[in-house]
């Protein structure tokens, strides 16, 4: 209390009517000794860590719209890699846009066998509760975890030397993106399991419902944002995934964006229009993002706990 | 006379409706799973044919070891030609998984304590760069870093460097920053949710105690926190440890080349199949007590929440 007077008395010295005493001549305290200063430094932490996150990336957009070849220097305002050149511009270049349609063409197949698949699962396992079931969660968590190289050498070794029948190439690439991805939706929906309970189910089956009736009909709508929330991170991860693809996929015409760019950036003489498809597929993991988060935020409203956080960290799977 | 409820019954009649519906996941697991790794042994241990193809040892009694040894001779013995990668991977690893964590723990804390209603808007700018594609963020840089790039026009503006460096021909440092650059955002929202879950109550009884604010860090949320940390390194620690791209893009020379540029080496070298197999495999058993605690501390978390 009389640390606060003196702070107080010491701020404002030429009030009406303020005689130096003893006691106002203590010195304000610095602004270190305030048990409920802002932490500045760690602010500016973070900001500079913000900047050197994001900053590249941003030029790295800009110079999608570079007007000349260079990828390292700003020459003016175009839409020559998207749409002009006649050459090396995404629409006119089949190497650009078949790699974009490739990586569409994935996380569209790979999201719609991945994300039934998974969920499925999840409810299996988490309901059956038998040795089988038990060990088989645990294969899927020690799949979640094996590093993706030697995943994909895996993957790569059991196409070309025991399932020859499907080529390397898409569905190759589809089966290898499912197996990697199946458990998001299954880590998901299992924790959305544990925390919904078993009571639900009951109250169904004494009502009268058969099992698959109580899954249909009270499960899977409580279960709607846990399995869309997965689908969105199983899409986003498609766009993203570069190994699985790189060892999987044959020839240029099944090359998803992540190995084109990869293949063609070092000594390759492209120029921007690697920025452009990168900027589209950059677009459309945002499209989805936000599509996700609002679908998601409209699932759970009125539910107990529901705010933007939540909902953002179910669409990143934190 | 024994009765059971209609509850009862109905649990008990019903149970192989659940094997129906974890069937397809199980069958994809061990086709796509279990499988594939039982190829990846019975190439490492088997032979190749006369054109350099390989003839994997589907029974087990026929498998061989001799793979297995001259890897480890590659590894330790005289004339050990993938001794240095090794070194070099753990090496750019460890250091690139502690420059992440001190720049990832900070910025996780400041957004979970002090970001206070702006909370949203920092975790928004954190996961940002979670749905850009690793490789348009590795693009960025090497758009920056080329000779005639912004990061040599800035040194050079500031009288830093009197020539323009070349960032991109086989330098340690540039890999170890794609790394760190590569892997951060993952970090951060492990280390973001695992602060963000410490009971606040705790500090402010830290506060009321006494303890200064770095005082309340060091004896309440730091160790409180220790086991998000290991998560969080292994979370970054395990890719980078099989990652060859990020080397590939940033530097292609053998100077920096890690484990995992050699396995993609040997993947696409006909021939060298079997000894690819074995090295992953070699790395699978190097990285397995790093997983298994990762497994078991994912085990630990779904029961806490059970």
């Amino acid at each position: 209390m009389a640390v606060d007077t003196a702070v107080r008395t010491g701020a404002s010295p030429s009030g009406p009517g303020a005689t130096i005493t003893p006691a106002t001549t203590r010195r304000r305290l610095p602004p270190w000794h305030n048990p409920w200063r802002h932490a500045w430094f760690l602010e500016g932490f973070t900001w500079l860590y913000l900047i050197w996150s994001i900053v590249p990336i941003g030029l790295a957009v800009l110079f999608s719209f570079n007007k000349g070849k260079s990828q390292s220097a700003w020459q003016g305002f175009s839409l020559r890699w998207y749409l002009t050149d006649p050459i090396n511009s995404v629409l006119h270049g089949a190497v650009y846009h078949q790699a974009v349609i490739q990586t569409l063409r994935l996380s569209a197949l790979t999201t719609v066998i991945t994300v039934p698949l998974g969920v499925a699962f999840a409810i299996g396992i988490n309901r059956w509760r038998t040795r089988t079931s038990t060990t088989f969660n645990f294969v899927m968590i020690v799949s979640f975890v094996v590093p993706e190289l030697i995943f994909g050498v895996a993957l790569f070794s059991v196409f070309s030397q025991l399932y020859t029948s499907i080529k390397l190439g898409t569905w190759a690439e589809v089966l290898g993106l499912v197996i990697w991805n199946i458990s998001w939706p299954a880590i998901i929906v299992v924790a959305r399991l544990v925390s919904i309970g078993p009571s639900f189910e009951e109250a169904a089956a004494d009502l009268g419902a058969s099992r698959f009736e109580a899954v249909r009909r009270v499960l899977v709508p409580l279960l709607a944002p846990a399995i869309f929330a997965s689908a969105v991170l199983v899409f986003a991860g498609v766009i993203d995934d570069f190994v699985i693809v790189d060892l999987l996929s044959s020839s240029s015409a099944t090359q998803p964006v992540s190995v084109l760019i990869y293949s063609t950036t070092r000594g390759g003489n492209n120029g921007p229009a690697l920025n452009a498809i990168a900027t589209i597929m950059l677009v459309v993991s945002l499209i989805v993002a936000t599509l996700g988060y609002f679908a998601y935020r409209w699932m759970t409203r009125g539910e107990r706990g529901a705010n933007t956080q939540d909902a953002l960290a179910n669409i990143t799977g934190m | 006379m024994s009765k059971t409820t209609p509850k009862a019954r109905n649990t008990r009649e019903q149970r192989w409706v659940w094997g129906l519906f974890s069937g397809p996941g199980i069958v994809t697991l061990i086709v796509l799973f279990v499988v594939p790794f039982y190829v990846v042994i019975a190439i490492a241990a088997g032979t190749l044919d006369i054109f350099e193809s390989p003839v994997p040892a589907w029974n087990p009694l026929h498998w061989r070891a001799g793979n297995f040894t001259s890897i480890f001779g590659d590894l330790v013995g005289r004339g050990a030609f993938i001794g240095p990668e090794f070194v070099r991977t753990v090496v750019y690893v460890v250091i690139a998984s502690l420059l992440s964590l001190v720049i990832a723990y900070p910025t996780a804390y400041f957004v979970t304590r002090w970001a206070g209603r702006r909370k949203v808007m920092f975790l928004l700018l954190l996961i940002a760069p979670f749905w850009v594609s690793y490789m348009m963020r590795m693009l960025a840089w090497i758009d920056l870093l080329q000779t005639n790039g912004y990061v040599n026009k800035v040194l050079g503006d500031l009288h830093l460097t009197s020539q323009p460096v070349n960032w991109l021909g086989g330098k340690a440092s540039t890999v170890i920053l794609g790394l760190v650059y590569g892997y951060i955002p993952y970090l951060i929202l492990v280390l973001y949710a695992g602060l963000d879950r410490i009971d606040q109550r705790l500090l402010e009884a830290g506060r009321d105690l006494g303890l200064n604010r770095w005082r309340t860090f060091m004896r309440i949320t730091l160790p409180l926190s220790r086991q998000t940390i290991m998560t969080g390194m292994l979370v970054t620690a395990l890719p980078m440890m099989g990652d060859y791209f990020t080397n590939q893009l940033l530097s292609a020379t053998p100077r920096t080349a890690m484990i995992g540029n050699l396995i993609d080496g040997q993947l696409s070298t006909p021939g060298l199949l079997p000894q690819g197999s074995a090295l992953s495999l070699l790395l699978l058993v190097v990285l397995l007590p790093l997983m298994i605690y990762y497994v078991l501390q994912t085990y630990a978390a779904s029961g806490r929440a059970a």
